[in-house]
């Protein structure tokens, strides 16, 4: 399995990351590396076992739908990089 | 070409928030509005370290509304991180389901089509996810904004995400989707539904295909879609804009689109992202659920008689014609409240008579939804009844039953009260007629000389002389038998 540079790029868009060129190659290589190793439990026959979703052989965990008390909005936007009022303030939506 | 000669392929998705106390993993109330970043706690905020508990209400909401959808529920479902950057959702990542295991899938529902018939338009799944919070912009709308205000209140409240399969083929097909959906949520009680508060919300599929084509052409994603209205109105342009730009031979691409109700368009917001990149893997903070019989049942048992039924039992067994038995078997309080009274009087089409006419008007005119209507079932029988006995005439019964509306009085009582009880002693309505015919000697000579239609007149000033408590059956009779007399 080998991971090109143009799907390095694409992942880092998605993860709004930029890199520079040299970056991108030691990434690239680094991550090939690493699906390399991971590459190796393909050696292992899985095709009678379920897939599993969980590790923990736990379900139906629940809370019951009761109100407990939220936090005071002043810490709540204690770290908020900008904010108008109450609100948070965030970039312009629109891609132009 | 036409747009005619175009086929619309239309296909919905609905999500509507559930109507539980709390949010869907945190303690913190879904309550609608209040002050901005009030109603949040580290969990829905997407702080470091916290660990999100599923409301086991949202998951019962969601398999029950699967179920009135005719859907398959799923033995095992889990829950996925849906990993997307917009500043409504402070985690970078929404707590959804991918499609592997989702809690509801293949259900269907049956929605009128234009030419009368029924068409079921098959629904391909009903998922759990958290609601993303609110954005409120600087400018006019989403297109003059420089920047957004975030409130993070709405952010978790459980969601059901309905998506639909694209087999709507008009913009007007869309709008009787969308209200047939909302009817079925709503008698199940898992939702308020609200399309003005955004508790139900609607994007929209759409693409063209030339008639007759199988491939599907390339599909808009409407967004931004607040009322029934907009669902059709947007579809519509929506339509109109693809046909023009492949009779122009121009390229299409897969993009969302957002609604502009202000300008009657719709507006580029960006080119989709394809599904996998939202990189979605299991969400390890949750583990999985496991439903079984017992809770099935439970839950099935929760789910009132449907509207088809209903209104297919309006009008076979009770006689009810289409359009009235279509419009109260369309709110489930309304069919309740029918069949309530039904069940008090004994026959269904003088119950359904006095509340698709009066009750009606006065609802409208009052602007009082049927839950704070104050004449009981059991006193809207009761009148029916004073009205068979001969109490009341049909005409009092009206002044009566708008008593009954205002007051919520007891009809009984409002006639004694007002003195409405009918006179149907002959010797006394025999008198008035006599009054009436001597104080109107030319009424009473035109009739005795052959002019038929002067009797209405009499009959009107009797009705007057007794504000209309004359029985109307009697009047016309001893009227007649004392003009008789006098030839």
């Amino acid at each position: 399995m080998s991971l090109s540079i143009k799907e390095v790029e694409h992942i880092a868009r998605l993860a709004r990351l930029e890199l520079d060129g040299s970056e991108k190659e030691q990434f690239t290589m680094q991550l090939n590396e690493i699906l390399d190793y991971v590459e190796k439990l393909n050696q292992l026959d899985t095709s009678a076992i379920e897939p599993t979703a969980h590790v923990i052989p736990v379900h139906n965990i629940f809370r019951k739908d009761e109100l407990k008390p939220s936090m005071d909005p002043e810490e709540v936007l204690a770290n908020a990089p900008d904010r108008i009022g109450n609100y948070f303030k965030v970039p312009k939506l629109l891609e132009d | 070409m036409p747009l005619n000669d175009y086929e619309i392929v239309i296909g919905l998705e609905v999500h509507a928030e559930l109507k539980t106390d709390s949010k869907i993993f945190c303690g913190c109330t879904t309550e609608f509005g209040g002050e901005p970043n009030s109603h949040v706690c580290p969990v829905c905020l997407g702080l470091p370290g916290v660990l999100p508990v599923l409301n086991e209400k949202a998951m019962d909401y969601t398999i029950t509304a699967g179920l009135a959808l005719n859907c398959e529920i799923s033995p095992y479902s889990k829950f996925d991180r849906k990993q997307y950057f917009y500043p409504d959702l402070p985690k970078a990542y929404q707590i959804s389901q991918y499609n592997d295991f989702l809690l509801c899938k293949s259900g269907w529902i049956e929605v009128a089509s234009g030419n009368g018939e029924l068409k079921k338009v098959r629904i391909n799944r009903v998922h759990l996810e958290e609601d993303a919070g609110k954005t409120v912009h600087s400018g006019t709308g989403i297109l003059d904004s420089d920047y957004g205000q975030q409130d993070y209140n709405r952010c978790g409240v459980p969601l059901i995400e309905i998506v639909g399969e694209p087999d709507l083929r008009s913009a007007q097909e869309a709008k009787e989707y969308l209200e047939k959906l909302r009817t079925l949520l709503l008698y199940t009680g898992i939702s308020d539904c609200k399309m003005e508060e955004g508790s139900l919300r609607c994007d929209a599929n759409i693409s063209l295909r030339p008639k007759g084509a199988k491939e599907f052409g390339i599909l808009a994603e409407i967004k931004n879609l607040n009322s029934f209205k907009a669902v059709q109105s947007a579809l519509e342009y929506e339509a109109e804009r693809q046909a023009e730009l492949y009779d122009k031979g121009e390229k299409m691409f897969k993009q969302t689109r957002a609604w502009d109700e202000n300008k009657g368009v719709t507006v580029l917001m960006r080119s989709k992202e394809g599904a996998s990149d939202y990189r979605y893997f299991p969400e390890p903070d949750l583990v999985p659920m496991v439903i079984d019989d017992e809770r099935l049942q439970r839950l099935r048992n929760t789910i009132p008689e449907l509207p088809d039924s209903r209104k297919r039992r309006y009008m076979e067994i009770w006689g009810l014609p289409e359009y009235d038995a279509n419009l109260i078997s369309g709110s489930r309080e309304l069919a309740d409240y029918f069949e309530a009274a039904v069940k008090e009087y004994g026959e269904a089409k003088a119950v359904s008579n006095w509340v698709m006419v009066e009750l009606m008007r006065l609802l409208n005119q009052e602007k009082i939804e049927i839950t704070a209507v104050k004449i009981t079932p059991a006193a809207l029988a009761k009148m029916l009844k004073l009205i068979d006995a001969g109490t009341i005439s049909g005409k009092i019964a009206k002044t009566v039953f708008e008593e009954m509306f205002m007051t919520g009085k007891d009809p009984e009582a409002i006639v004694q009260e007002k003195g409405l009880v009918q006179i149907s002693d002959s010797g006394e309505l025999a008198a008035i007629a006599k009054k009436v015919i001597d104080a109107n000697p030319q009424s009473a000579a035109d009739y005795l000389g052959g002019k038929a239609q002067a009797l209405g007149f009499l009959v009107g000033q009797m009705m007057k002389e007794t504000k209309g408590r004359a029985n109307p059956a009697m009047v016309n009779e001893l009227l007649r038998k004392e003009l008789e007399q006098r030839k």
